[in-house]
Formats: structure tokens, C-alpha cells, sequence
């Protein structure tokens, strides 16, 4: 399959998870805290996402023949902005604004503040429905660009998810992919103990879609569903669900047991960071 | 266990003698007798514009015919998008839309877009401030159906959010033309829609007149009372003015059909001419509407005239034929002109 210009580099996929997560953990020490959990565990979707799977530019964010890339989960703003970053989308020199006063880089994603933050997500439930959306208008205008959407398990919840699930059988997006972050981690404990019991990809299949369960911390893995959702000729939308640890490449927060917000002591970022120093790709 | 909040109409009814009056809940004619009326003009107005401008797309949750977007699916079908009874969909949709170029007219009934899509007309259209144009039918009390439908209270739910232009149209001429004026307008806009036959009031009072977003425009002249007015109480009002003129009371009609941004220059220059007593006549619940906005200007502008308001009451309208309801809430030409009578 080809590879989106973007995409060429002689940077490892590996590194680019690996870098990911060190400017997510910079910034979350910044503030001295965050969702630092999420943007761990989603290191290696985004970083397939961005770095194997879709086309940008970097000096052009809004570029009309980029690839879409929606962030539903506003308050997984902390991973997309390392991975912003790291596709020199953003300047890594404003890292340390993170969630400052004045910072272009808000806690929760908004449009209208960061380049490359193609909506205002964090009313969980927004994203999928605005993709159809834009599907639709990438369809009118003869575009064969693609929709990413990446939610969360949480979001399985949300009524408004599945009205967009319907339209998009409805209307054959087969320029949207969306990406499920299935962490089994909401506010108040387990996804699989709230509305996320039954098995995800049978439920997506049953409604119409092309479904994959994947681990999402394995980046071969997941090249693999990203090449197949991206080559299936079948004139239906496409789900990789993508299996994830929280707080993964940090073995002291990996196992804590509450980490929907993770809290971190002061002297354990550094700690965090040497963690994750030694778990370094090449 | 008995509900003991509400008071219940369980009781048996006899069939009364004569003839009974029906609900007519969907196409109920909101006229008096002796106005024109226009076919969908809504719908005409679309397909015009949108023949000249490849940005215009249609969405709808199952209401299309109802909302007279049906006259534009018709005319263009591969510009209408159907999305089905998902109101949440349809403006998340169409907030997609815009987001790709394109200006989408979503439409559904009033209720519906305020209060069970209100978070993503919010977030996914306003916040970003996108083009998307919501025109919703139905609105305040133009339904015999109860408060499923009656959108009584939609304006107040829309006022508080921001840069979200407010249209409440008075009749046909208003209709056609607020719609180039939606689409020239570059942020959203929530218009309520008078749909199906609508009659043709404005231009038979005032023959030049023409719908202009923002602004206030006097309909008629008088001395003794400015009613400012907005959507079908702006053809009560007109009306209410004919019966008391009898009486040799005069009355002005300020007709106000942008509710937000408010034409306040407008409304503190004629409120401000002294001693005509002011009255708000608004088809919405006197909570958060018409009424209130320019109570607020009057008073933070230091002009004090005489006020009243003509409103639905805080509270959920009972179920029956339109012009009962009219009568009982207070919105019928009768109803009007005896308050206005009765406060002078």
C-alpha cells in the first residue's frame, strides 16, 4: 500500500511512540498533573496514525488535501499536542505552556486555540457525528482524503455515538475510519462495568461496519488494521478497536489501580522519565 | 403511588352539542380570515439561493416534508441529505459540513433542536462558529399537540448561547427573506420556521417593507401605544390595532423579527418617545424571550415608559384546537386588543 507523503522517514515508528510519550510526560510535569494515563496508553495509535497512516504538512495544517484527524476525547488534548509536536505541527519550544494562562495548548482540545486540533472535542460524544459530516462533504467534493476519529470507550455510552454509527452504514463512509481507545478506564472505574460490557467488534459488525480488535500497544499490529481498514475496497466505514494500557512504558503508573486521572507525586515524574529513558528504541 | 404535583383531567366527558372544534395539531392555519397565503415559501427560497451557490446543502431528521425542506430535496436531491430521526446527528453533521465548505440548512421542529440537541448546537457549531443555518417549524404555540411540541421556551434557551443570530419571522415575505440574509450572515443562525401555507401580513400593512437581518422595522404608526412585537405576534398585533383604532386608541406596531443581536437603537428611539405605553407581544414564554430583552434595554438605558408584556405563561399549555389555545393563553386579536384596552 502506498505511503502518504508524510509518512516517509527514516525515523522508527517505535521512536516516534517513544517521543510521543516523553513530551506527553514533559507536559503533564509542567502542570503537575493530567491524563497522563491516555496519552501513554495512545502513543502508539497516534503515532501510527500520523507517522505510517495519513498524509499533512506540517507548515499547512489546514491543508485541503490532508487527512482529517478529529480528536473527540478533548481531554486526551495532551497526547495530540506531543504528537502535533512531534510532526513539527507545534513548536516543541511551547511545550512548557501547557495549560498555562495565554497557552495556545488548553487542557481540554479546542479548534479555535491549536493548529492541527481540527475540533472542539471533551462533550464526549461529538466527534463520530461531526465525521460523518465531513465525510460527506469530502464525498460532494470529489476528495479522496479520509476521516480519522479517535474516541474512547467511555464514549460507547453516548446515545449520539450510535446515531452516528447508523448514518455512516447509511451513507457508505468509506473515507471514515474511526479509532475506539479501549483503556477500560472511565471517571468512575471499569468501561466494562458501565455501558462497554458487551463485546465491542460484533456490535460494530451487527450495525454494518468493518470491524478490527487490535492490541493497541502493538505498532505492528496496528499498522496491520490501519493498512487493512485503509485497502478494503468494501463501500462501508471502517473501526479499529484498539486495546490499550494506561500509563504503558511506566511500569510504577502502569499499575496503579486509579488511573483515569493519573496522580503523580512531584519527585516521581522524574522518576517517570527515567522509566521511560530506559525503555529507549533506537 | 399518586403523581401529586399535577393536576390530572382523568375524568369522563360528555360529546357536547354543536360542533366541535379539532386539533389540526400539523397544518393548523394561523391567519385570520382575509390574508393571503403563500406555499412553503421556505422551501422556495432555498432552492433559489441554492441555484446559485454550490455551497448550499439540506439536512433533515425525518421532517423534511414538514418543515418544507421537501420542496428543496425535490428540486435537488443530491444536495439533501436525509439523516434520519437522530437529532444529535443532524447538527453534529452538519457542523461537519460546514467544517468542508459547505453553508447546510438543518431542519427539524423547534422542541427538538433545543432541547434534546442542544449541547451539539452548542459545541460543535456555535463554539467553532460555523456557518450552519438551523430553521425549525413549530415554534412557541403553532400546535395544538401539547408541550412535546410547543417550543415555548426555545428562544430563551438560544439567547444564552453566544454569536447565535435569533430570527423569529412574522409571515411569508419574512420567511423568503431571511433566508439569503442567513446565508450572507457568516456564523450560525436558529430561525424558526412558519411552514405549509403561510399567510402574507407585512407588505399588505406597509408595501415596501422588507425583511433586513437586525433590524426593527415600524409597521404601523400610533400615538397612544408601541407595541414591539416579533414573529406571528407582530399579524396579532397588526390586527389588534384595527379593533382598538374603533375605539380610538392608536396604536404603533415596531415589528422585531431579529431577536439577538437586538436592533436596540431602534427600540430606544420609538420606546423612548414618551408617552406611548410600551408593550412586548411575543409567541414564547414570557421567561427569557422578547419581552425580557427589551425590558433589560429599556431599563439599563434609563427609559422608563409605561410596560407590559404579552407572552405565554410560565408553564406546560394544555392540548387542544389552536384557536382555543390562542384564546385561553392570551395570543388571539381579541385577547390582545381587550389586555390593551384593559392596562390604558
Amino acid at each position: 500500500m502506498t505511503r502518504p507523503a508524510a509518512a516517509v522517514s527514516n525515523v522508527s515508528l517505535e521512536r516516534r511512540a517513544w517521543n510521543i510519550r516523553r513530551k506527553a510526560l514533559l507536559m503533564g510535569e509542567v502542570q503537575g498533573q493530567g491524563y497522563i494515563g491516555q496519552a501513554l496508553g495512545v502513543a502508539d495509535v497516534l503515532a501510527t496514525s500520523y507517522f505510517h497512516a495519513m498524509d499533512w504538512r506540517a507548515d499547512d495544517p489546514e491543508w485541503e488535501g490532508r487527512d482529517r484527524f478529529y480528536l473527540s476525547i478533548g481531554h486526551y488534548a495532551i497526547a495530540l499536542y506531543a504528537a502535533l509536536m512531534e510532526a513539527g505541527i507545534l513548536p516543541e519550544e511551547e511545550l512548557a505552556t501547557y495549560g498555562m494562562d495565554d497557552s495556545r495548548m488548553p487542557m481540554s482540545g479546542m479548534a479555535s486555540y491549536t493548529p492541527g486540533m481540527e475540533i472542539t472535542g471533551g462533550s464526549l460524544g461529538h466527534g463520530l457525528g461531526i465525521a460523518v459530516g465531513a465525510a460527506l462533504g469530502l464525498k460532494r467534493k470529489r476528495s479522496d482524503r479520509v476521516v480519522y476519529n479517535l474516541m474512547s470507550d467511555g464514549e460507547l455510552g453516548e446515545g449520539s455515538t450510535w446515531e452516528a454509527v447508523m448514518s455512516a452504514v447509511q451513507w457508505k463512509l468509506d473515507n471514515l475510519i474511526c479509532l475506539v481507545d479501549f483503556n477500560n478506564q472511565q471517571a468512575d472505574g471499569p468501561s466494562r462495568d458501565a455501558l462497554a460490557q458487551v463485546p465491542e467488534a460484533p456490535k460494530w459488525e451487527a450495525f454494518g461496519w468493518h470491524a478490527q480488535e487490535v492490541d493497541g500497544n502493538d505498532l505492528s499490529a496496528l499498522v496491520a488494521a490501519f493498512d487493512t481498514a485503509r485497502a478494503l475496497p468494501e463501500p462501508k466505514p471502517r473501526v479499529i478497536i484498539c486495546n490499550t494500557r494506561m500509563c504503558k512504558g511506566v511500569d510504577f503508573l502502569e499499575a496503579r489501580e486509579q488511573n483515569h486521572f493519573v496522580r503523580v507525586e512531584p519527585d516521581e515524574w522524574a522518576r517517570a522519565l527515567d522509566r521511560l529513558e530506559e525503555g529507549k528504541p533506537q | 403511588m399518586t403523581h401529586a404535583s399535577k393536576a390530572r383531567k382523568y375524568e369522563p366527558r360528555k360529546v357536547p352539542e354543536g360542533k366541535l372544534v379539532a386539533t389540526s395539531a400539523m397544518i393548523a392555519s394561523l391567519a385570520a380570515e382575509g390574508y393571503d397565503t403563500v406555499p412553503a415559501p421556505f422551501g422556495h427560497a432555498l432552492v433559489e439561493a441554492a441555484q446559485g451557490d454550490p455551497r448550499i446543502v439540506g439536512l433533515s431528521a425525518d421532517l423534511s416534508k414538514y418543515t418544507d425542506l421537501h420542496v428543496f430535496a425535490n428540486a435537488m436531491p443530491e444536495r439533501f441529505y436525509q439523516m434520519g430521526m437522530a437529532e444529535q446527528l443532524l447538527f453534529s453533521a452538519a457542523a461537519g459540513l460546514a467544517r468542508e465548505g459547505f453553508i447546510p440548512f438543518a431542519t427539524t421542529y423547534a422542541v427538538f433542536a433545543a432541547r434534546r440537541a442542544y449541547d451539539f448546537i452548542a459545541m460543535a457549531i456555535a463554539e467553532e462558529n460555523l456557518p450552519v443555518k438551523i430553521a425549525c417549524a413549530l415554534p412557541g404555540l403553532t400546535t395544538g399537540y401539547g408541550p412535546s411540541h410547543q417550543a415555548t421556551e426555545d428562544l430563551a434557551i438560544f439567547r444564552g448561547l453566544p454569536d447565535m443570530v435569533l430570527i423569529d419571522p412574522c409571515d411569508a415575505c419574512d420567511v423568503a427573506g431571511m433566508v439569503p440574509a442567513m446565508i450572507a450572515h457568516p456564523g450560525p443562525v436558529y430561525a424558526r420556521l412558519l411552514r405549509g401555507k403561510v399567510p402574507s401580513v407585512l407588505t399588505r400593512h406597509k408595501p415596501d417593507y422588507r425583511f433586513e437581518l437586525g433590524r426593527a422595522q415600524m409597521i404601523r404608526e400610533g400615538r397612544d401605544v408601541l407595541v414591539i412585537s416579533s414573529g406571528i405576534m407582530t399579524m396579532r398585533a397588526l390586527d389588534a390595532a384595527e379593533v382598538l383604532a374603533k375605539d380610538g386608541i392608536d396604536v404603533a406596531v415596531l415589528h422585531t423579527p431579529t431577536i439577538k443581536p437586538l436592533d436596540t437603537e431602534t427600540i430606544l428611539a420609538e420606546a423612548g418617545r414618551g408617552g406611548r405605553l410600551v408593550v412586548t407581544a411575543e409567541n414564547h414564554s414570557v421567561n427569557g424571550g422578547l419581552g425580557e430583552a427589551v425590558a433589560a434595554t429599556l431599563l439599563q438605558a434609563g427609559v422608563t415608559p409605561g410596560f407590559r408584556m404579552i407572552g405565554l405563561p410560565d408553564a406546560f399549555l394544555e392540548a387542544g384546537a389552536l384557536p382555543t389555545l390562542h384564546d385561553m393563553y392570551g395570543l388571539s386579536v381579541e385577547r390582545v386588543a381587550e389586555r390593551i384596552r384593559g392596562w390604558l
